[in-house]
């Protein structure tokens, strides 16, 4: 039971419907291929769910230039001392001993559509069927004025976990009592939209515990507004009297430039400066998807809401923050849950197994300060050509403190059901 | 203090441990049990275990006969591998072994299914196993294994009527694999692997109705149809933990 939206059925009509309608497997005596783009919450989800639930009808590799992967969520709390680097670092050797799959650690770096191959950085190719691409973002540095790739190993960014959060770490970890950090935090879309906000707590955090309580974390946003911002500046107010300062446009008047050396960020009402500069700049598909030509003019990837299949190119589906997925806000919970639609798609037409309609879903869990743990979610369902979101809640301002310990404690229950979904 | 005299008894002759106790009694007498407060903590854990005259399986075992019992062996129970081990590797459930996997639930055995997360007081504990050691010497029901016809009541019933999709429900349970592991293992998240039908589907519709609050589960289950909480049902309850 394979379904087909309009768009498809044309493309079905203009290749011969008879050859396509075909499980692969039964036209080619190979087993069918499929290759993955990207190790992280989509592409590991999505490599293991194809792998385990064909068991072995269908050849997957995972391509990502990573031995190891560090997850992005949870990568505060590292910030905030609550975890060790090695807790958030995952290896793929269950995906390959336990599922079979086939983990390549290279760079993709071309997509050639009409041959069906993905170009490895050492030159050889990779054949596929169907692929899936889930490269997760790329930063546009020179969206801020000053800062660059050069700059970040100054003032980072570590919004792609790993180097880059040991270094914001380390550089955090210098901070003295009465030192500033400045954040200057990226407009919509991107990824993790509560992420800044619980770093800032995470920050706070850490200087207070420190007894740091002259220190000030000033958050500069392109935003007027920001995810879970009740629930944010209540735990700010509780717990980090004085201790940040957030500033949307309506008062800095616009961010003109950074100059990571100086530690300074210049907006239209003034100068903030500061030991630590923390700049998360615009973001965009990573770059292998503009490469295949899968991304539309907002730099992202315009997918079919209920399959996640590429709309320009029906071998390919784009999961995760890459890709465009309506009312889904860009996290590792919502890569996986699109990681499954995908999977169970490739699976129905390359082995004839069952599809069921598409449903998402999503929860966000955010630390404010010990056992002061937040959360926001919703179900999601295709509508219209949209992926829509069909119910929807977010932790209340003034719970109970037992309340919000569960709800960190069912964090940490999360991030451990997580991993193990995506690593195996 | 209940603990101790357990030890004393096991290990030495009656005259030399009467001695030993009565010399501690003199500077313990406010840790006696008392097995009235004892019932009203067992409140906690009857979410998932019955106890007493013709107790039956749940969530969790039923506790009749536990003190003396090997870990992990009442026939046609889903044990967690972790316990099974436990009861090969020789583990029994004494006064002492029940008091410290109360406490600790996770540490005590790693892996277990058991999503308690452990009573702090020593006195609370000792309260707790003093009402159980009476209560457990009734006998459990002939049928351990049979759902108890009341588990699922009103609408939910509908849905036991319904031969679920096995299928269907491993689909739909990618939803749940992500907070819930598919191994089993209960990390802050109560472990719903193996778990039988009718106590999955009321659980589902507890939260349906409002008695259960988690606001995650609520928003999760409020597009659920009765089709698919019986697909779910009819692949969760065909899982064996590992």
């Amino acid at each position: 039971m394979t379904h087909f939206n309009r768009r498809q059925f044309g493309f079905l009509l203009a290749s011969g419907a008879a050859t396509l309608a075909l499980p692969t497997y039964l036209r080619a005596q190979a087993k069918p291929k499929v290759v993955v783009i990207g190790g992280g919450a989509g592409g590991a989800t999505a490599a293991r769910y194809i792998a385990k639930d064909s068991k072995g009808d269908i050849d997957v590799t995972l391509i990502d230039a990573s031995e190891m992967f560090t997850t992005c969520f949870f990568s505060n709390l590292y910030l905030g001392g609550y975890r060790d680097f090695a807790s958030i670092t995952h290896g793929y050797d269950r995906l390959e001993s336990n599922y079979g799959i086939k983990k390549i650690t290279d760079y993709a770096t071309a997509v050639d559509r009409a041959a069906k191959t993905v170009t490895l950085a050492d030159g050889s190719t990779v054949p596929y069927d169907r692929l899936v691409v889930s490269p997760g973002i790329d930063l546009i540095y020179d969206s801020v004025e000053g800062y660059s790739e050069e700059a970040a190993q100054i003032a980072p960014h570590a919004w792609k976990a790993g180097p880059q959060t040991q270094l914001l770490k380390a550089k955090l970890d210098a901070v003295k009592d009465g030192e500033q950090i400045v954040m200057v935090t990226p407009p919509n879309p991107f990824r993790c939209p509560p992420g800044p906000y619980e770093r800032a707590s995470m920050m706070a955090h850490l200087l207070k515990s420190r007894g740091f309580a002259n220190s000030k974390v000033i958050i500069i946003d392109p935003k007027e507004k920001f995810s879970k911002q009740g629930l944010f500046e209540e735990g700010w107010q509780k717990y980090y009297p004085g201790m940040i300062e957030w500033y949307g446009p309506d008062v800095h008047g616009g961010i003109k430039s950074v100059d990571a050396a100086a530690g300074s960020v210049e907006t239209d009402l003034d100068t903030f400066k500061g030991v630590l500069l923390n700049v998360i700049p615009k973001q965009k598909a990573g770059v292998i998807a503009a490469q295949a030509g899968l991304t539309n003019e907002t730099g992202f990837c315009p997918i079919d809401a209920s399959t996640m299949r590429s709309e320009n190119d029906e071998n390919i589906f784009v999961i995760g923050d890459a890709c465009i997925a309506g009312a889904m806000p860009k996290s590792g919970f919502s890569a996986n849950s699109q990681a499954k639609v995908a999977a169970m798609t490739i699976r129905s037409e390359l082995t004839g197994s069952k599809a069921f309609p598409a449903k998402y879903s999503n929860t966000c869990w955010s630390l404010i300060e010990t056992d002061d743990g937040v959360k926001v979610g919703a179900q999601y369902a295709p509508k219209d050509g949209m992926i829509a979101s069909t119910s929807t809640f977010i932790s209340q301002t003034g719970e109970d403190a037992a309340v919000r310990k569960a709800t960190f404690e069912e964090s940490e229950g999360w991030y451990k059901g997580m991993t193990a979904d995506m690593f195996g | 203090m209940l603990r101790f005299f357990r030890q004393i008894l096991s290990r030495t002759k009656w005259l030399a441990a009467a001695f030993a106790a009565g010399l501690l009694l003199c500077s313990a007498q406010s840790l006696a049990a008392d097995a009235s407060r004892g019932e009203a903590l067992f409140k906690a854990c009857s979410q998932c275990h019955e106890v007493g005259a013709r107790a039956k399986n749940k969530v969790g075992p039923h506790l009749d006969g536990v003190f003396g019992r090997k870990a992990g062996s009442i026939e046609g129970f889903k044990y967690s591998s972790a316990m099974k081990r436990a009861g090969d590797g020789g583990l029994v459930w004494s006064v002492d072994a029940i008091d410290a996997y109360i406490h600790k639930p996770r540490s005590f055995i790693k892996g277990n299914r058991m999503s308690y997360r452990g009573m702090e007081s020593d006195q609370d504990r000792a309260d707790l196993v003093a009402w159980l050691e009476q209560i457990s010497l009734k006998k459990p029901s002939a049928d351990a294994n049979v759902p108890s016809k009341n588990a699922v009541v009103g609408f939910a019933t509908a849905v036991l009527e319904i031969e679920g999709d096995p299928d269907y429900g491993a689909y739909l349970s990618g939803e749940c694999v992500t907070c819930h592991q598919i191994s089993g293992k209960a990390d802050g998240i109560p472990s719903i692997v193996g778990l039988p039908k009718d106590y999955f589907v009321r659980s589902l519709f507890e939260y349906k109705t409002n008695i259960r609050q988690n606001e995650v589960m609520k928003t999760r289950v409020s597009n659920l149809a009765d089709e698919e909480i019986a697909a779910l049902a009819a692949y969760f309850s065909s899982l064996t933990p590992q």
